[in-house]
């Protein structure tokens, strides 16, 4: 085995909770069978602890709004994604990701940041949040819909 | 706190999986080789993300199966050193705090890393931070088992646990003169055998760290 780059890309909470739904799922790769005992051991934890995360209520096109907002604001890639990945809700927390907080964001960046990532990606209370989660919910059954129909 | 992971690796496909797919049969033979393993100086490996690339497959002499160089990207939990996580408290001892993130333990948050000051409940076994509040004097603020908490990575150690000359037997107490010391000793459990292949190391002395409850606004 060679390792040919240990640092190939971050990945966000988001994208792999959804990987590992999907694997899961058997959407793309295909459901761990008994032989593959370790993948479905990481998989079942992996997903039980990112689901109490709040990745699990991101989507697609909110974590893309607010990837476009937060770029004014010359933060470093590391910064953004600890910022999309805990969601914070306190200016405390911020100047905790944030390196030199106090010579980079003035009090007024720092309102502004809480404010965009409430609207973009809200926590788990949020009315439009709701919405969404139930055009999954329909999607998921059509998938099941599907399946029923291939089997029979 | 997840990264994506360019890795080449020899897949050895044994003749009775020869009915699957190719590209199914590599994704599982990666599967069962990496998935919830710890890859020294890489972190712990969780999926595999996508292959990039299979070259030809050769069959050698005397084994039917057939040997692939792939190409490919895993996700693995590395958390980069000053990165913040959320875990939850596992045990608490003198030396400090164990915390689990879930899918991974071995974090520990040494003593000295701790809210300053901080002391130890000997009756509970319990941390707690004397936060001296500017009005009302010390608050004892306790870190309770099974609570959240928010650290900062400061270190991480790899080690490397893979089978080495037995030198750990000359360590070992020389056998005793009684009846079982004729057959070989066989260790049963190695204490070295134990040690976790990745440890994080965190610190919560810091503004803002520290259990999720202590800086709730409001």
């Amino acid at each position: 085995m060679e390792v040919k780059s240990k640092n190939h890309a971050m990945l966000s909470n988001y994208e792999v909770l959804g990987l590992l739904k999907d694997i899961q799922a058997g959407r793309g790769q295909k459901k761990p069978n008994k032989f593959q005992t370790n993948l479905a051991t990481i998989t079942y934890e992996t997903i039980k602890c990112l689901e109490n995360w709040p990745c699990a209520h991101h989507t697609p096109s909110g974590l893309s709004a607010a990837m476009k907002a937060l770029a004014p604001y010359g933060l470093t890639a590391a910064e953004k994604l600890q910022l999309i990945n805990l969601c914070p809700s306190s200016a405390v927390e911020i100047q905790l990701i944030v390196e030199e907080s106090e010579e980079r964001l003035s009090e007024t960046q720092i309102e502004e940041l809480l404010d965009l990532l409430a609207t973009h990606i809200p926590g788990p209370d949020t009315q439009n949040e709701q919405a969404e989660e139930e055009e999954e919910e329909e999607e998921d059954q059509g998938d099941a819909y599907d399946v029923t129909d291939a089997s029979a | 706190m997840f990264v994506l992971v360019q890795m080449k690796d020899t897949v050895r496909i044994s003749p009775h999986l020869f009915h699957l797919d190719s590209m199914d049969a590599i994704r599982e033979s990666l599967n069962v080789k990496f998935a919830n393993k710890v890859v020294y100086n890489v972190g712990l490996c969780i999926a595999l993300w996508d292959i990039e690339k299979v070259e030809d497959s050769y069959i050698f002499p005397g084994d039917g199966a057939t040997h692939t160089n792939v190409h490919f990207r895993y996700v693995v939990f590395r958390p980069f050193v000053d990165e913040i996580l959320v875990g939850r408290i596992k045990s608490c001892s003198k030396d400090g705090l164990h915390v689990s993130v879930g899918f991974f333990d071995d974090i520990v948050i040494p003593s000295d890393s701790l809210q300053h000051p901080s002391k130890f409940n000997e009756q509970e076994q319990l941390w707690s931070w004397e936060y001296e509040a500017p009005d009302e004097g010390s608050v004892d603020l306790p870190m309770d088992i099974g609570g959240d908490i928010r650290f900062r990575v400061v270190d991480e150690t790899f080690v490397d646990t893979t089978p080495s000359c037995p030198d750990d037997t000359l360590s070992m107490p020389p056998p005793s003169s009684g009846p079982s010391s004729s057959t070989n000793p066989v260790p049963v459990s190695d204490p070295t055998a134990k040690k976790a292949p990745y440890t994080l190391v965190g610190s919560i002395s810091e503004m803002g760290l520290g259990m999720l409850s202590w800086w709730k606004p409001g």
